[in-house]
């Protein structure tokens, strides 16, 4: 499947069925595979499906092209989204979806570049390290005078990391205009809410100081999300961060806004309820599951 | 006659300048260290191709991954303590579990920094280094082998942990000896035993074979100067002719070239191995030389472990 960067109108209704989807394979893999982090995760459907209904360049079919825009999920515990919008566009079999965590599946826990050289630009999971490493395709990118975009997702609670700060300096020191980074503002980790936990606030404040365009979005509003990418010109050299108030578990209510679910495997019961509150999409069909597992969940 | 010294830091500053016509693709960062590692000439001819990274070798080491993933072949400079402890999570994922094609290379490995002692000194680098899945791990001897290395380890893919000296010592190759990685040189024959040595305690390994041999003791003696992947080739044979082995570096005695030639040989051919190295200790601050006496690094310690080793034998 081929994408242009902002090929055309948007239609609005497709992402957002497209996102609906994502949600649905996240809930389906995690559910699936016993374990996975649910929460970021639902958060991140809109931008993603954005990204790969929408925004960004790439060629399934040639996914090496250099001048493909480049994803870095640093954030990787969020990865079933990621792996599910790849599928959805032929990166990857979408019954593959179904070996998410497995033994010996490509679809590892946190991103892993060995299995995907030409996909995962860096294996991410320890907090703050895949964005350094998106500097370093910027810059590269740069140096080539490629017109490739490096997307960076980071969490919020990831802003706790030393090095997130050393990043920000780099792109903007090297003026990353080419760099766009996305904040995952669910305001909740693992041990409750980041301001409790240790309190990274005000993010916009923080990163206009050390030099960027910064921009606050809805990380739910897809039209909204388009809006501010594309009004994204990088041309002054300065690197975007857009800083997303977004829900953790959004789209299923019982786990939105709920900490507990950053990382918690929903049991049959409560997959199937989730499953009915995110809905069924227009278009998509559900990735088969082969060997469908019981849980005693 | 004097003894030629050469710092192996000047050769790689000269080294990695030279692959900066050859190689497009080379680009060098540092973190506030650019003379101390010699790249001064480097940032100065190429400084599109220079990335002063500030003093943050963590962020350094991840960016210059991502460089590597986008076709460049980076070489990351600083110290060997900062490079492999302080950045140790930046080299295990971002560029040893990517397979990235990163040149970490540093000065100040071992205990010959200057005055500036123990947080300085680096005597765990190379156990680190080794442990990661994937890393070739280079340890040159002298100036000339440190030149013959750098240009070897561009050429080599994925990544390398390149260790260099700080100060000039003694040149025992020359700059038109062959080098590839991971395969070691027997620098003297011999069949009584064999010293496995790099750095710069292959010099002072050399100086022992000449005092052994004044009493009748011929030492092989091997530069090994890929620590990852042994020359396990050289090494059993070596343990097969000679019976014994000492082993000797500017490293702990744990898990750097002692701990990979006793892992090896217990599987392979088993003979009694001593091991000169730092024993489980940090260090201090001191004169190179006042240093390498205090810490057993010298090549009477290196005569003394032959002489136990060979009770053993």
């Amino acid at each position: 499947m081929k994408q242009q960067r902002f090929g055309g109108n948007p239609d609005i209704d497709r992402i957002e069925d497209f996102a609906l989807q994502l949600r649905r394979d996240s809930l389906r893999m995690i559910h699936h595979a016993g374990a996975g982090h649910i929460g970021g995760t639902l958060g991140l459907a809109d931008y993603m499906a954005v990204l790969y209904g929408y925004a960004m360049a790439f060629d399934s079919g040639n996914p090496a092209d250099s001048e493909r825009d480049r994803l870095v999920l640093s954030n990787g515990h969020t990865c079933a989204v990621w792996y599910a919008a790849l599928a959805r566009k032929g990166f990857l079999p979408l019954e593959e979806l179904g070996t998410f965590r497995r033994l010996g599946s490509r679809l590892q826990g946190h991103p892993a570049r060995m299995h995907f050289p030409e996909l995962v630009e860096t294996s991410s999971g320890p907090l703050g390290q895949g964005f350094s490493v998106a500097n370093g395709i910027a810059i590269s990118r740069k140096l080539r005078g490629s017109s490739a975009r490096i997307y960076c997702i980071l969490g919020d609670g990831e802003l706790q990391e030393g090095q997130v700060w050393e990043a920000a300096m780099t792109a903007a020191h090297y003026k990353l205009g080419n760099l766009i980074v996305f904040i995952n503002a669910n305001g909740l980790q693992i041990d409750g809410r980041v301001e409790d936990v240790m309190n990274i606030a005000p993010i916009e404040g923080k990163f206009e100081s050390f030099g960027w365009n910064t921009v606050s979005i809805d990380g739910h509003d897809i039209a909204g999300i388009i809006k501010a990418l594309e009004a994204i010109n990088g041309g002054e050299g300065k690197p975007t961060v857009l800083v997303a108030d977004t829900v953790m578990g959004k789209g299923v209510p019982f786990m939105e806004g709920k900490a507990e679910w950053h990382g918690t495997w929903p049991d049959n019961t409560q997959n199937e309820e989730a499953l009915q509150a995110v809905g069924a999409s227009s278009t998509f069909k559900d990735f088969p599951i082969s060997e469908e597992l019981v849980h005693a969940g | 006659m004097p003894v030629e010294k050469v710092a192996m830091r000047d050769m790689f500053g000269r080294a990695v300048f030279e692959l900066g016509a050859s190689n497009p693709n080379v680009v060098v960062l540092t973190a506030d260290l650019t003379d101390a590692i010699k790249t001064t000439a480097f940032s100065e001819k190429y400084p599109n191709r220079f990335f002063q990274m500030g003093i943050k070798e963590s962020d350094m080491v991840a960016t210059a991954a991502g460089m590597a993933v986008d076709g460049l072949v980076p070489f990351v400079t600083t110290f060997a303590a900062f490079a492999t402890s302080l950045a140790n999570q930046s080299v295990r994922v971002s560029v040893g579990y990517n397979r990235a094609n990163v040149k970490i290379t540093t000065s100040h490995g071992g205990v010959c920094v200057g005055g500036d002692g123990a947080t300085h000194q680096s005597f765990e680098d190379v156990a680190l280094m080794r442990m990661i899945p994937g890393m070739t791990v280079v340890v040159p001897c002298d100036g000339p082998e440190a030149y013959r290395a750098t240009a070897a380890v561009a050429a080599h893919p994925g990544p390398v942990y390149l260790r260099l000296g700080r100060i000039p010592t003694p040149v025992v190759t020359s700059e038109s000896d062959e080098f590839i990685i991971g395969r070691a040189n027997t620098l003297r024959e011999g069949r009584d035993i064999a010293i496995v040595a790099n750095g710069l305690m292959v010099p002072a390994s050399l100086e022992a074979a000449d005092v052994l041999s004044r009493d009748g003791i011929e030492a092989r003696v091997i530069n090994m100067h890929t620590v990852k992947p042994l020359d396990g080739e050289i090494l059993a044979l070596a343990a097969r002719e000679c019976g014994a082995v000492v082993t000797a570096e500017e490293h702990s005695i744990l898990g750097g070239l002692g701990g990979a030639v006793a892992e090896f040989l217990s599987g392979e051919f088993p003979v009694p191995v001593e091991r000169v190295g730092i024993k489980d200790t940090f260090g201090e601050s001191g004169e190179p030389e006042e240093i390498l006496e205090k810490y057993g690094l010298t090549a009477l310690d290196i005569v003394n472990s032959a002489r136990r080793v060979l009770v053993r034998k």
